[in-house]
């Protein structure tokens, strides 16, 4: 059986956290990617919920269990279109900026909370720092990071376990916000961000109404948002009612009056009730029904796959720690001696595609092939590449992985494919746990390759980039460097042409193919199952359900 | 008599110590950080993770956390879990529902384990005896899951007699199911129980003695032989119904059942002692009393069994 959360620790990055649904799912045959729109109007459905692991406030949920129910809660500035993932004004009415550094957001009048209070400027702005202010320890308070005087708010004790320990930070707010009347307040940040709307959709960037900062514990367990449902009740462990909140004022309404997540311990007991139609949609198809696609013949016509924001990749130890792999033609010999579609099909059922580069193709700015030839299966190319570089001279290869999620199969699939095109031995090496292995990673001792992964914190081609390969990025786990690369970015983030921002980016993706820091492996994807009395099923780019167009028949 | 009853009753105070201090010890020793997970995928930030370890009393050494929480117990506190939920209420909610899937359970196990049982001990060697010796077996040697998954496949979703999931409104009908597959593997034992000691005592003299002053047939059966022979079954039984309080993980998950079985593993997942021992102990307390009404029992099914 699986085990309890869904998810299985595949991600390795530190920096923001992204809500995304864990990644399983199909994607071979049919490419449906969602139901018939339409539907009736009203109605009640349920859908397959988790529990939530911490109290729902949105600057401290970063796992999809609470994420779920607080998107359909919360409205935010901007709203990510379902089907394209690029970013729609929600709240705002306009985001302005010439330099990409300075912001003034302009909101809508009339937004109300459901507590029947109006959506204000120093809503959003008493959130941030809330969030920002290191003793409050919000999870994802770091996504307030880019905004001016962020240092400040942080804790910088003495005490090892505990920074904030006898520690009060300078500051108590970011010196980047500031409210210039009820609906227009400004952004300043540290340095320029050309895609800082992109980010303003996720959930810890949503408003909070005033009431709080009174009791944060309390709304903790009912919040309270601006967005299209409201929470009417909770029941530990077993659900979650939400039902339309009748103000909303925003254009991404549902038609449904109710909505109820049912807590279930196991995919398979919900993919059970979706079949026997006592549950409405559940967001995770589980592997045993992944087999030789079962749950096609299960549920005809009432399945959907779609890619998702993860890509897997195996990236090279630091040149220092292991510089056996230091040549890019080594590195670029292993990607090509890798048949992914063979491992895919063999180990994963199809789940997941082949990546052809180091970005995924749901997100905005993203370009086919940018890994081209290279990631490409070719044994005999890849066995010419190795011997112009001279062979490999480390004796055997090496890729690390966390043995308490299921790593082991595709691992050695993939050694397997390396020591069969390049005739060099290749061992899977196991470490004991996540926390071990990456504790590893960040202290330079993990020698080799390691496998590693990024779920998008938003749909930017930015956010597979700079906190990956950029130098001294948070989660540059192979000490990447290259002045160019970081130059484009620079670039890019300075560009106020989106299209020329884009097209930066990618010039830097490319970059990456000759340096090959990291090897791209597969983009997830995520699978949908529903019962019978449900239309205008949507699977969102975050793998999550689109509430605005889940319908009755 | 009372004075054995009261006499148990304190014996359960040492015992009741004793297993929340080894299962106490048990929880700590596992290895992994409990702060693993509660950000999702990546690793939480460290002053989230140093107010939750405060919170939690994480940075206090063992004896520390022991005390602290025998001290609350003895309020009848039974501290928060690591998801700020009262144990107490947590249990309020799940030992109901877990009590009536394990009373169902043993209901249908002793109901269907001794007629069958019986039937199969007075027919010793016919067709009936066979056809429950072959299917007891059976049952005995597939794991549970497989049951439930297959009940589940057949009268829940291909036949939907049943409702295939159980879900939040527990009701005796939705149980139903859940229940005959977690009691089983039990209704197999309690059969070939019933039938080897029917067996046994229907060749005893004292059976032959009532036989022969002319009792009925089904007299010398139910009040002689079988109530003899219910002694090991009334046992078995007893433990049972502890055992299946706290080990019905797999039937909980199959059917979506939020019972004790799940919270318990969920607890030792995510390392949090405070969830693991309130459940333990009110699983100990639930035993300790099964196993006192059993032996009480004894003396009802034989006096000479006494207590006195």
């Amino acid at each position: 059986m699986r085990g309890l959360t869904r998810t299985v620790t595949m991600v390795a990055g530190i920096s923001t956290v992204a809500l995304l649904a864990a990644a399983c799912g199909g994607g071979s045959g049919d490419k449906a990617t969602s139901s018939s729109a339409g539907g009736k109007a009203g109605g009640a459905v349920t859908v397959r919920g988790c529990n939530p692991q911490n109290p729902l406030i949105p600057s401290n949920t970063t796992e999809t269990c609470g994420g779920n129910v607080l998107d359909a809660i919360t409205a935010k500035l901007v709203h990510y279109n379902p089907e394209t993932g690029a970013p729609e004004n929600d709240i705002a009415d306009k985001i302005d900026t010439t330099d990409n550094q300075n912001f003034t957001v302009t909101i809508k009048k009339g937004y109300k909370f459901q507590d029947g209070t109006e959506v204000k400027a120093k809503n959003f702005v008493d959130a941030w720092n809330y969030a920002a202010y290191g003793p409050n320890a919000q999870s994802s308070g770091y996504f307030m990071e880019p905004i001016e005087g962020f240092g400040d708010m942080q804790c910088a004790g003495t005490d090892a376990e505990d920074p904030c320990k006898g520690f009060t930070p300078k500051a108590k707010t970011l010196t980047g916000l500031a409210v210039k009347d009820d609906y227009t307040f400004t952004i300043k940040t540290t340095e320029k961000v050309s895609n800082m709307p992109v980010r303003l959709g996720y959930s810890a960037f949503s408003p909070l109404p005033d009431t709080f900062f009174s009791d944060p514990k309390a709304y903790g367990e009912k919040p309270v948002g601006a967005g299209p449902y409201k929470l009417d009740s909770w029941t530990k462990n077993t659900e979650i009612k939400l039902s339309k909140f009748a103000d909303y004022s925003g254009k991404f309404g549902g038609k449904l009056d109710a909505i109820t997540f049912k807590i279930y311990q196991d995919a398979d007991a919900a993919y059970t009730d979706v079949q026997a139609n006592n549950l409405d949609v559940t967001d995770e198809v589980p592997s045993s029904a992944m087999i030789d696609d079962k749950y096609k013949t299960d549920l005809p016509d009432r399945n959907a796959q779609k890619a998702v924001g993860v890509i897997q990749t195996i990236t090279f130890a630091p040149v220092k720690v292991d510089p056996n792999y230091a040549d890019p033609k080594i590195r670029q010999a292993i990607s090509m001696a890798i048949d992914r579609p063979t491992i895919i099909k063999q180990i994963f059922n199809n789940t997941r595609q082949p990546a052809t580069g180091w970005v995924s193709p749901v997100v905005d700015g993203y370009k086919a092939n940018a890994c081209g030839e290279y990631c490409t299966f070719d044994a005999a190319k890849a066995k010419a590449k190795l011997d112009e570089a001279g062979g490999f001279k480390g004796g055997k290869m090496t890729i690390a992985y966390n043995a308490d999620a299921s790593h082991k199969a595709w691992v050695e699939a993939t050694c397997n494919s390396i020591k069969g095109a390049l005739g060099v031995d290749c061992v899977a090496t196991p470490v004991v746990d996540f926390s071990t292995f990456r504790g590893n990673i960040a202290a330079g001792k993990q020698k080799g390759m390691f496998r590693t992964g990024w779920q998008m914190d938003y749909p930017s081609i930015e956010n597979f980039l700079a906190p990956i390969f950029k130098t001294g990025a948070s989660s540059n786990d192979g000490k990447y460097s290259n002045p160019e690369f970081d130059k484009l970015l620079t670039e890019a983030a300075a560009s106020t042409d989106a299209a020329q921002a884009n097209q930066k980016y990618q010039e830097a993706e490319a970059l990456l193919a000759n340096d090959m820091p990291a090897i791209p492996m597969w983009y997830s994807t995520a699978t949908f199952g529903w019962s019978d009395k449900v239309t205008g099923v949507k699977i969102t780019a975050f793998g999550t359900i689109d509430f605005s167009s889940l319908a009755l028949k | 008599m009372y004075k054995y009853i009261l006499r148990r009753l304190i014996q359960m105070i040492p015992v009741l110590l004793g297993a929340t201090f080894i299962i106490f010890v048990m929880v700590y020793a596992l290895p992994g950080d409990p702060t693993i997970g509660l950000c999702g995928e990546r690793p939480c930030p460290a002053a989230f993770v140093a107010e939750f370890r405060d919170k939690h009393g994480l940075n206090d050494p063992f004896l520390v956390r022991y005390f602290t929480y025998m001290g609350n117990l003895l309020h009848g506190d039974l501290g928060t879990n690591f998801r700020d939920l009262a144990v107490v209420d947590e249990l309020k909610l799940r030992y109901p529902t877990t009590a009536k899937l394990a009373g169902m359970a043993i209901v249908f196990e002793t109901v269907i384990g001794i007629i069958a049982g019986v039937l199969a001990g007075i027919r010793k060697g016919r067709f009936i005896d066979n056809l429950v010796l072959v299917s007891t077996l059976f049952v005995i040697s597939i794991p549970i899951f497989v049951i439930g998954v297959t009940l589940q496949y057949y009268f829940g979703l291909k036949y939907p007699i049943f409702p295939a999931t159980v879900g939040s409104d527990v009701t005796y009908y939705k149980l139903l199911l859940p229940a005959f597959v977690l009691g089983s593997a039990s209704i197999a034992y309690v059969a070939r129980l019933t039938r080897t000691n029917l067996v046994e005592n229907l060749r005893a003299d004292y059976l032959r003695t009532a036989t022969a002053k002319g009792l009925t047939r089904r007299r010398t059966l139910s009040v002689h032989a079988l109530r003899n022979s219910l002694i090991p079954v009334v046992t078995f039984i007893g433990a049972d119904f502890g055992g299946l309080l706290g080990g019905a993980i797999v039937t909980e998950r199959i059917f979506n059942i939020q019972g004790v079985g799940g919270f318990l593993f969920t607890g030792i997942r995510n390392r949090d002692p405070v969830s693991v021992v309130g459940t333990v102990t009110v699983l100990v307390l639930v035993f300790l009393i099964a196993n006192l009404l059993v032996d009480l029992l004894y003396g009802v099914l034989d006096p000479r069994i006494s207590h006195d």
